[in-house]
């Protein structure tokens, strides 16, 4: 056994799991009611701490101390493993992610893995487990109708999203995101190709069926993530909560971490694909190869340029959240059947045939 | 009559959906920003921030009993404002003042003067319909308490929120 190998993965796990995604969840939160607010001229939490930064803190101790309430009608197991079964594949899901270049000597991703997004995508899809069970294990209609509403567009969006991004795979010819990465660091992020390699012809014309990838790629996470425009699952009117209707206390509180958790981690992958991960600019403080090392202030600002990349599009995720209206649920699954997954697949057929002319 | 609502025809680009997209969020950042900078500014921060001093003059606050120049409490204990009250928040207990008591040729007072917040809707009958012009709905509104009890207004509560008002026909003014 190489104790080294494991100590050095359970220090990656615990400091980026639990001291930078989950705080980053609760400030997502705390950024997702303030942003609101002043779009639509208010205040928002202002109340706990500075700028109301501790309301995370004072939300999260209100959701404990509440009382957690299991009806008697719900199947109880179910009912206890669905909130576990949203929240936890979230988390799994950061394993393959590169948040940086290196600490230390140390590569900072927590698993290697040269299949990181199927890894991604086959974790991510377990999240619809916790939908389902959620929905049925309540035993009462709303949830029941919402489980079903909302397993049906997470299921139709995974096609989409898992082809959204085969393009990318084919011109980056490999799967470990930590070299793809490496390889947008040097020669141009995948929509941004404007420095080495990819400034030419040749990366210019393959920016375009990336940027096709990207826009569906990001919709399709946005009802992944079951985000407005594409919040069908909870709805006042018709279905109270949705699948969370019967849940209350930390339980509750554990479907809306997960929802913001795949976001986060969706922002994470979405930054990692499409906008050089923790890559700066125009190659600046590159590493020369895969294997160099980097200098420990090199490996500080990769990992501040992914986060500050990260929080952008999460401000990006809040800002969308709170412009576009909600889509009718015949109009999200036509948009996702009929219009993604055939641009999809032509996408895919168009990168094969400008990788083939371009050769 | 029915009218048949003609729907905008689209063209593609609009039809692509991403446009609309951009112009609103032109629109949610240009509040976004607005408010950032403080340019537009809506909220007023309560506990810190009052708008007291703008209160109108006919403003309807808590009810109050006043006494008069003399120190001599106005109300004579005629239960009218008690009989008026619609949510019936007012109860008055009367007592005669004493032959040797300055004020004795007033003959009424009120021993007990109560008025229970919790039912008061502030409508001001009381105010209107007193002869003697000693009960007014003052500039009061945080009235709060962690009992029912406490928001109960005796009669002591009711003199210091009032405070004392001179003059003759002064009921439709304020504070003359």
């Amino acid at each position: 056994m190489d104790w080294h190998l494991i100590i050095a993965a359970a220090i990656k796990i615990v400091v980026f799991v639990f001291f930078v995604t989950l705080p980053l969840v609760a400030m997502s939160v705390w950024a997702e009611r303030r942003v609101s607010a002043a779009i639509q001229d208010r205040v928002g939490p202002n109340r706990v701490g500075p700028f109301g930064l501790l309301q995370a803190v004072a939300d999260g101790i209100k959701f404990l101390l509440k009382e957690d309430f299991t009806p008697a009608h719900v199947r109880k197991f179910y009912f206890w493993l669905a909130p576990a079964l949203t929240m936890v594949p979230a988390l799994l899901t950061c394993a393959v992610l590169p948040f940086g270049s290196r600490l230390f000597g140390e590569k900072m991703v927590i698993a290697d893995l040269d299949v990181g997004p199927l890894y991604v995508f086959a974790i991510a899809s377990l999240t619809v487990y916790g939908i389902v069970l959620a929905g049925w294990a309540s035993n009462s209609k709303y949830p029941f109708l919402g489980g079903v509403r909302s397993t049906s567009q997470m299921i139709s969006y995974e096609i989409c999203m898992g082809l959204s991004i085969v393009p990318l795979v084919m011109i980056y010819g490999d799967l470990n995101l930590g070299r793809i990465v490496h390889e947008q660091a040097q020669n141009g992020w995948a929509l941004l190709p404007l420095w080495g390699e990819g400034l030419s012809p040749k990366g210019f014309l393959l920016a375009l069926p990336i940027f096709v990838s990207f826009v569906i790629f990001t919709t399709s996470m946005f009802a992944e993530t079951n985000r407005l425009p594409f919040d069908l699952p909870e709805c006042e009117t018709e279905l109270v909560a949705g699948y969370h209707t019967e849940y209350s206390s930390m339980k509750f509180a554990l479907f809306f971490l997960g929802e913001y958790a795949a976001m986060i981690i969706g922002s994470g992958l979405c930054v990692t694909l499409f906008l050089g991960g923790w890559s700066l600019p125009f190659g600046w403080l590159a590493p020369a190869t895969i294997d160099a090392e980097v200098p420990f202030w090199h490996g500080l600002i990769h990992l501040g340029a992914f986060f500050a990349k990260v929080i952008v599009f999460i401000l990006f995720f809040i800002v969308v959240r709170w412009t576009l209206p909600r889509f009718r649920y015949d109009q999200l699954m036509r948009l996702g059947w009929v219009f993604f997954f055939e641009i999809a697949l032509a996408n895919v057929v168009l990168t094969a045939i400008l990788l083939w002319v371009l050769k | 009559m029915a009218i048949i609502v003609q729907r905008p025809k689209l063209k593609w680009w609009e039809q692509l959906y991403l446009p609309s997209l951009f112009i609103g969020m032109k629109v949610t950042l240009g509040h976004f920003i607005a408010t950032l900078t403080r340019k537009s500014k809506v909220t007023m921060q309560y506990p810190e921030e009052k708008w007291d001093a703008n209160l109108p003059d006919h403003y309807r606050g808590a009810p109050a009993l006043v006494t008069d120049e003399h120190g001599r409490e106005r109300c004579v204990a005629c239960q009218l404002c008690e009989f008026i009250c619609p949510p019936r928040a007012i109860t008055i207990k009367p007592e005669e003042i004493p032959s040797d008591d300055k004020w004795a040729k007033v003959e009424k007072r009120p021993r007990a003067f109560e008025i229970d917040m919790i039912r008061c809707i502030y409508c001001g009958l009381c105010e209107e319909v007193c002869p003697e012009q000693a009960i007014y709905l003052r500039k009061d509104y945080a009235i709060t308490g962690t009992s029912r009890a406490e928001m109960v207004h005796d009669k002591e509560r009711l003199y210091e929120i009032g405070g004392v008002r001179t003059g003759l026909v002064n009921k439709w003014n304020e504070l003359k």
